[in-house]
């Protein structure tokens, strides 16, 4: 009897899969059709970084095909292109990432005759990344922002309202504070509350910034990355460590559940990380002139408007800027002047030998 | 003589895929970034940090295994009296669980959880004080007896539906009482199923990283989180290999455990 | 006649089981619920949609992660059946000792920490040049796979009784004729429960995969594991939600179908 049994539920899980292979194989075959005569383009991108109906209009409008594959963060991403186990013909890391593939020679420098829409850049976020990127030869950009905290209005009170790091430390929000849980984002806050630069390499700012994460972490409710968002929503902590970008889509969230509190973001007096997200082009691509392709693509600007409108990051596209409501440009949560953003820096590469030093120190941070 | 042939892409295969890579992380694991010979990347396990996260692991996956054990085996008996030729939908009703994602699964144990939870909502309805546990370690253990209690009940139930009962009667007509039967004819017996389901939760217990993360809050760093992170954030592969083998040592000693106690398979969890 | 000792007992055993099932199935229940969750948020009750589960295959990436998930626990379910069983059928005549070895040997992946298995393999992929895609997940789940297929069919495989193959080979049966008439009936349970575990096993698996995946390559458990840190896409719920029901139905009905219950006792 028990045979039968087996026997009806393999028949039964096969017909399944059968049928749920068959709606499923169906993309992937229009999309092949598509490939055969402009090829593919490998790109590699942020997760939830892009509307994947750009993704579509790009495969239709130019035939190529877009392998999409997605990345957390800028250190899982690099052994990956580092390694040359996979291959990408577009990735989108940040600032201090290209710096560090530039300089070990990961990155192919950029035919800018294929990506006439670089002009769309607005020039101030050009000049930017020259902080990473000297010559701006090797990347476009994407999008950008600050770091800064948010809190909930119905857990601040009025008078511990956060305006600097150092209120992080503060035993009142035991519990309730929410930290980053990437190496570089955990030390600036450090970094920056102390005073020191946020891209140090001095072993005693770094010691000290260490232990003062350490102190930190008894009064913090979780390390998250982009959680923040979800938690902060849901009234889960009082305040955390959060990506400008999150702003728009907190600020509608929580008008569509209609909350009885509201989430504030504040940008620290003590400075902050200005980040840039720009693609890129590894040096092992195999289809270069299609990654240019894709980028010019994505530099035009009712894509990038699409792509801002879906992603709420930041756009540095002039272009698609202008294209925005008047409200949305004014929302300074979103588009904060940059003249207003004192002590902010950008994160530079500071060598394998530094690098080390932070991931051991973390780890320390971490472990305790 | 040519039957024998028959385990022949099998035995390729564990040769090919697993014994040449698991002789990769031994090399890595003792070797520098540039080649040469070192025990470095093995001793890094006395530094604190890393200590404390194995020692950490092994707490807390000794914790899981034995609440897995305490939960296991009544469940185990109660399913064997009941479970006359309904033998495997019972198996199923544990694996089942299996085909929602694990990562879901776990997922939504952050949601069940949380502050402003499922769990704590249903206790404020009732004006019971709120729980607490989200990015404790005692979340962490239950996310670990969630994930890995169908595979220590699979080999209990396996075992003890084996037991005679007329095993089980002879005690009783003897005068032995229900904790003498238990210590004495149902323990005994299921030794092989113990050990087996012991080895099935403690190994991926110990090593977890991925149960660790989603409900410790990244707070808690245990072993297998360190190796991850190097492998796949500091690119440290040297050192990710060292830890690694030293983890081996742990699973070495399990496997030991069931080649002596289950020589024969008895107490396979399917 | 139950006398109440029995009674009580019998509603403490329902109790326990209960609890256990609750325990097992809340987080699934969860899931489902949010799969209506027109929120995007997972913290928040956003009220009741269906929204989900009619965008569910407009998401390319969740469509090709389903194709892939579904193709690789399938052929690598199958693979892994067909080595396995003739493994087992092989050391099943094999003297004792290099049994032994090469059970321990075969055992290993079943055994040892997921995440050193996918290291492993991730390293062993890298040190022959392969590049890492859909075919190296099929072949890190074909390892893991295989022991589950081997001590599956071990069992069946020492219960068949040896001479009545000898008896058919008597009777001038070939050797492969004997096989698929006397021995593979008996040991087919065994087959197909070490296939539907090892489809199980490769359906549910993320570690071995996230180490083994190649460019654009995402099963659901990777591009899970992705989508966690930016918040789950909803119609993720939805589809698991699917996929899970369609299971449920389809075991009930194996199980409580019409005629079943008079065979019971033979089996």
């Amino acid at each position: 009897m028990k045979k039968r049994f087996y026997a009806a539920s393999l028949a039964a899980v096969l017909t399944a899969s059968a049928l749920l292979a068959g709606c499923g194989s169906s993309p992937s075959g229009k999309s092949t059709t598509g490939a055969s005569d402009a090829g593919e383009v490998y790109v590699y991108n942020w997760g939830e970084y892009i509307d994947e109906d750009v993704i579509d209009m790009f495969e239709e409008e130019t035939g190529i095909h877009v392998v999409y594959d997605m990345f957390e963060t800028n250190e899982e991403m690099y052994p990956i292109i580092e390694a040359g186990a996979r291959n990408y013909d577009a990735v989108c890391p940040s600032d201090y990432m290209i710096q560090k593939m530039m300089e070990n020679d990961l990155l192919a420098e950029l035919n800018f005759d294929n990506i006439p829409n670089y002009k769309e850049i607005d020039p101030e976020y050009i000049e930017r990344s020259k902080e990473f990127d000297p010559e701006n030869k090797y990347s476009v950009p994407y999008t950008w922002g600050t770091v800064g905290i948010l809190y909930n209005t119905s857990m601040v009170a009025p008078e511990d309202v956060p305006t600097k790091w150092m209120d992080l430390w503060d035993e009142k929000f035991k519990g309730e504070i929410l930290m980053q849980d990437s190496v570089r984002d955990a030390f600036m806050v450090a970094q920056k509350a102390l005073g020191y630069s946020m891209n140090t390499t001095d072993e005693t700012e770094l010691a000290a910034a260490r232990d003062l994460l350490i102190r930190q972490k008894p009064l913090v409710q979780a390390y998250v990355v982009d959680q923040v968002r979800d938690k902060m929503i849901g009234g889960e902590a009082a305040i955390g460590v959060i990506y400008s970008g999150e702003m728009l889509y907190i600020q509608e969230e929580v008008e569509n559940l209609g909350l009885d509190y509201s989430l504030e973001y504040v940008i620290p007096e003590e400075g902050t990380n200005v980040w840039i997200d720009s693609w890129v082009i590894p040096k092992n691509a195999q289809n270069k002139e299609n990654a240019e392709k894709w980028i010019n693509f994505l530099c035009r600007p009712d894509i990038a408007k699409l792509n801002f409108e879906y992603i709420t990051y930041a756009t540095p596209n002039k272009g698609a800027f202008d294209l925005l409501d008047e409200e949305l440009q004014n929302n300074k949560a979103v588009f904060p002047d940059i003249e207003s953003l004192q002590n902010c820096e950008v994160f530079r590469y500071l060598g394998d030998e530094a690098d080390q030093m932070y991931n051991e120190m973390w780890k320390e941070v971490k472990s305790r | 003589m040519n039957r024998k042939m028959l385990a022949g892409p099998y035995i390729i295969w564990v040769a090919g895929f697993t014994v040449i890579p698991l002789l990769l992380i031994v090399y890595y694991g003792l070797t520098t970034a540039s080649g040469t010979f070192t025990l470095s990347n093995v001793l890094a396990i006395a530094k604190p940090e890393h200590a404390k996260a194995l020692g950490l692991a092994l707490l807390l996956s000794l914790i899981s295994t034995i609440v897995c054990l305490l939960l296991a085996f009544p469940l185990a008996m109660i399913l064997r009296s009941r479970g006359v030729g309904r033998g495997s939908f019972v198996v199923f009703l544990f694996i089942l669980p299996m085909w929602m994602n694990f990562l879901l699964r776990t997922l939504a144990w952050q949601t069940l959880l949380e502050k402003n939870g499922v769990i704590n909502g249903i206790l404020g309805f009732l004006h019971l004080p709120k729980i607490a546990i989200i990015n404790t370690p005692a979340a962490i253990v239950l996310g670990m007896v969630y994930n890995f209690l169908p595979f220590m009940v699979l080999p209990l139930y396996n075992v003890l539906c084996k037991i005679d009962d007329n095993t089980i009667n002879a005690a009783r007509d003897l005068g032995a009482d229900f904790f003498q039967t238990l210590i004495r004819v149902w323990i005994p017996l299921s030794v092989p199923g113990i050990i087996s389901g012991i080895t099935m939760v403690f190994v991926p217990a110990l090593t977890t990283f991925v149960i660790s993360n989603l409900l410790g809050g990244s707070k808690i760093l245990l072993i297998g989180n360190v190796i991850e992170q190097e492998f796949t954030r500091s690119s440290n592969w040297n050192l990710g290999s060292g830890l690694s083998l030293v983890l081996m040592v742990f699973i070495l000693i399990s496997m030991m455990l069931v080649e002596k106690y289950d020589k024969n398979g008895e107490g396979t969890a399917f | 006649m139950k006398t109440t000792k029995e009674k009580i007992l019998h509603i403490v055993e329902n109790g326990y089981l209960g609890v256990i099932l609750v325990f097992l199935y809340a987080p699934i229940l969860t899931m489902m619920a949010l799969s209506f969750n027109s929120s995007k948020s997972r913290a928040q009750w956003g009220g009741f949609t269906l929204d989900w589960y009619a965008q569910m295959f407009d998401s390319a990436s969740i469509t090709s992660a389903l194709y892939n998930t579904l193709y690789i626990a399938l052929m690598s379910a199958l693979i892994a059946t067909v080595i396995g069983t003739a493994a087992a059928i092989g050391m099943n005549s094999m003297k004792r000792t290099p049994r032994a070895v090469l059970t321990s040997l075969g055992n290993i992946p079943m055994l040892n920490a997921e995440i050193v298995t996918g290291i492993s393999l991730m390293l062993g992929f890298i040190a022959f040049g392969i590049t890492l895609g859909r075919t190296t997940i099929l072949l890190g789940h074909i390892t893991f796979n295989l022991p589950y297929v081997v001590l599956s069919v071990m069992p069946k495989l020492k219960q068949t009784n040896k001479s009545t193959y000898e008896a058919a080979m008597d009777l001038g049966a070939s050797p492969v004729y004997a096989f698929f008439k006397v021995v593979f009936p008996d040991i087919l349970p065994g087959v197909l429960s070490g296939f539907l575990l090892a489809f199980t096993m490769s359906l549910d698996d993320f570690i071995i995969t996230h180490f083994t995946k190649g460019s654009g390559v995402n099963t659901l458990s990777t591009l899970i594991y992705s989508e966690v840190r930016r918040g789950i896409k909803p119609s993720m719920y939805a589809l698991s939600t699917i996929i899970f029901v369609t299971v449920l139905a389809l075991l009930i009905v194996a199980n409580f179908a019409p005629g079943k219950k008079k065979g019971e006792a033979a089996a």
